[in-house]
């Protein structure tokens, strides 16, 4: 018998190394991360330093959140398009509220607004079944709104921001930006919620099969409404440690060009948009690679345009390829 | 008439809804009369084109985010090739912008169908790309429009054998959008590609097992999608009279006003008529509030909320339609 085992045909190669590829599909992406690195290097002999890592990854990193937000969303099937209204939300009336208050007071009231917005997102979605991307589209454009009506009304008092945020958002310690003190813990508690929770399984149940779920005896509009708060709140704390990279505190469109690289971060990570299949590790590395997808584009001296082309089309390509390297078994 | 009124009644409700709307208007502006009117829907010709876009590709189950890119991409075009040159090459520039949109369309459709990857993040790619494409073509709002293609949209139309009152309430824009929309519409609905891309909105698997050529279909749908946002395009540059490379608010609201429409994200459900209506009533909600002067900033706000109330209200008559 056991003979018979052993001249089993040889799998080729190519199978072989698709097949480990699909078994490990973080593989790939870290592959992929580490040619565009070197591509930098090759392109800029010398740029690929300790300093233009921190500063990749310091500016990686409230991408990397606020894709967080969509691979947990994306996971049950949904999206999250207000994250990047409720992340300049939260920047802009921390920053205002931080001439009178105490900045911790601030930022506590900077987070009201963000759980609000997630609640009405997850009563809509969870209790109305509205689709998740007409809700929150439609709560981003009350959010916006609103963040201008208030904007009037303290745009006498001014804005700051408070020294430690300045310190999380720019700082470097020993080589290490600060912003991994905030980074570590948060990304340490996705994975944890969706790996080894309860919680995260059940988002993963109700992406995979919403009616079997339901069925199961799963209070589907608990699980909706528990997820939209928590994705509004990250997206508040992104928008917090952003303002404190990008230092303008008054803008009012702070994280709008986060919007949809978060999506693509998400995507290009792995993550399915039809729920069910993904995790945050490849979202992380999805927002690594973005982030240096960005800068190579910038250091080609590029025009505007064919940066953007260029970026859509890497975006496109990735994803595909990472499909076919996934699926195909 | 029962009948008609359950299946057109999401339609119906919108259309009262306009009218009431447009009471209301003559209420608070007792002067509100054709030149307003006809202002009005020079603001909406933009919107509705980029809803129609919209509209196909959602009953095809589909969703395309790349429209307002689009629509920038076809202004910015026709723009910069109608810049000093003759009133008559404009006559090629038409066509040859409307071709491009149906191209670039077609390309969105080819690359859902062939890197099977979702057409939620296709589209979302050639977004980029587009803009990119926008802002190659012109690095900032330029360009020009020929003379004749700026008039087509202003004044009225004479129609023959009417009395001058109601003729004033006829803008040369509504006519231009009706015509638009029926000459690839009216054939469509009643063809057989039509109603296969009405199979694979409702159940891609059970069009395909019938026999609808599903991937065809798809690519036609956004083909179609991309035509409809040239014509938006265009008439960008006909009201302006210049290209922006930067897209307007368009995807927002198209999405918005094809729910509000009552086509069903997911697809197989609904017409055109509804959301070209919805993208009347949400245009003439924001003229009242100006009218009114709300603050504009409250105006988006409002918008918002009218969005997710009446979506958040069908949902739930969908959900009680279900049950009982």
């Amino acid at each position: 018998m056991s003979e018979v085992a052993t001249l089993a045909p040889p799998v080729p190669l190519g199978r072989r190394i698709k097949r480990f590829m699909s078994d490990y599909p973080l593989v790939p992406l870290i592959i992929l991360l580490i040619l565009l690195v070197l591509l930098l290097q090759v392109l800029r002999p010398g740029i690929v330093n300790e300093r233009w890592i921190a500063n990749t990854v310091k500016f990686a990193i409230p991408l990397a959140i606020l894709a967080g937000c969509q691979t947990m969303t994306m996971l049950t099937g949904g999206i999250d398009l207000s994250v990047s209204t409720v992340a300049t939300m939260a920047a802009f009336i921390m920053a205002s509220q931080a001439v009178a208050y105490d900045p911790s007071v601030a930022i506590v009231i900077a987070l009201v607004p963000a759980v609000l917005i997630g609640l009405v997102n997850g009563i809509g979605v969870g209790i109305f079944r509205v689709h998740p991307l007409i809700m929150t589209l439609g709560t981003s454009l009350v959010g916006a709104g609103c963040l201008q009506v208030y904007q009037r009304t303290v745009i006498a008092s001014g804005t700051k921001i408070p020294d430690f945020l300045t310190w999380l958002g720019t700082g470097v310690t020993y080589g290490f930006p600060n912003a991994l003190v905030l980074f570590v813990p948060l990304a340490a508690l996705i994975i944890f919620i969706l790996n080894r929770t309860g919680f995260g399984r059940l988002l993963y149940a109700v992406g995979d099969n919403e009616k079997a779920t339901r069925l199961s005896g799963v209070l589907y509009a608990q699980v909706i409404i528990a997820l939209y708060v928590f994705s509004s709140l990250l997206a508040g704390i992104a928008g917090l440690l952003y303002v404190g990279l990008i230092k303008a505190p008054s803008s009012l469109s702070l994280a709008d060009p986060l919007m949809l690289p978060s999506v693509a971060a998400a995507v290009v990570g792995g993550t399915s948009i039809f729920g069910g299949r993904g995790g945050y590790t490849g979202t992380i590395i999805g927002a690594l690679i973005l982030t240096v997808l960005t800068t190579l584009l910038t250091i080609l001296q590029m025009p505007e345009g064919a940066r953007r082309i260029l970026f859509g089309a890497i975006v496109l390509l990735v994803t595909a390829a990472y499909l076919r390297i996934v699926e195909d078994r | 008439m029962t009948r008609f009124l359950r299946r057109q009644g999401w339609v119906a409700g919108l259309f009262v809804l306009f009218v009431a709307l447009l009471i209301v208007t003559k209420l608070i502006q007792p002067g509100y009369g054709t030149g307003d009117f006809g202002s009005l829907v020079r603001a909406v010709l933009p919107y509705a084109f980029a809803v129609a876009a919209q509209t196909v590709v959602v009953i095809a189950g589909g969703i395309d985010l790349s429209v307002a890119a689009m629509m920038a991409v076809t202004s910015v075009t026709a723009a910069a090739m109608m810049n000093g040159a003759s009133e008559e090459y404009a006559l090629l520039v038409v066509p040859f912008v409307l071709l491009m949109g149906l191209a670039l369309g077609a390309l969105n459709g080819i690359l859902i169908i062939v890197t099977r990857v979702p057409d939620i993040v296709v589209t979302l790619a050639t977004l980029f790309v587009l803009q990119g494409v926008a802002l190659l073509i012109l690095e900032a709002p330029g360009g020009a429009a020929a003379e004749w293609l700026k008039a087509t949209i202003v004044g009225t139309i004479p129609i023959p054998g009417s009395p001058e009152g109601i003729a004033a309430w006829v803008p040369k824009a509504l006519v231009l959008l009706i015509v638009c929309l029926c000459i690839v519409w009216i054939p469509l609905r009643r063809s057989k590609l039509g109603l296969s891309i009405y199979a694979i909105g409702s159940s891609e698997l059970a069009a395909f097992r019938s026999g609808v050529p599903v991937a065809r279909t798809k690519i036609v749908a956004y083909a179609l999608a991309g035509l409809f946002s040239a014509m938006g395009g265009l008439s960008l540059t006909m009201s302006t009279g210049i290209g922006a490379p930067i897209p307007g608010p368009y995807l927002l609201a198209s999405v918005a006003a094809v729910v509000l429409g009552g086509v069903v994200l997911g697809g197989g459900k609904g017409g055109l008529l509804g959301p070209i209506v919805a993208v009347f009533v949400l245009r003439l909600v924001r003229t009242d509030l100006t009218l009114l002067a709300v603050d504009p900033n409250v105006t988006s706000i409002i918008e918002g909320a009218i969005m997710v109330v009446v979506v958040m209200f069908g949902a739930f008559i969908a959900m009680r339609g279900r049950q009982s």
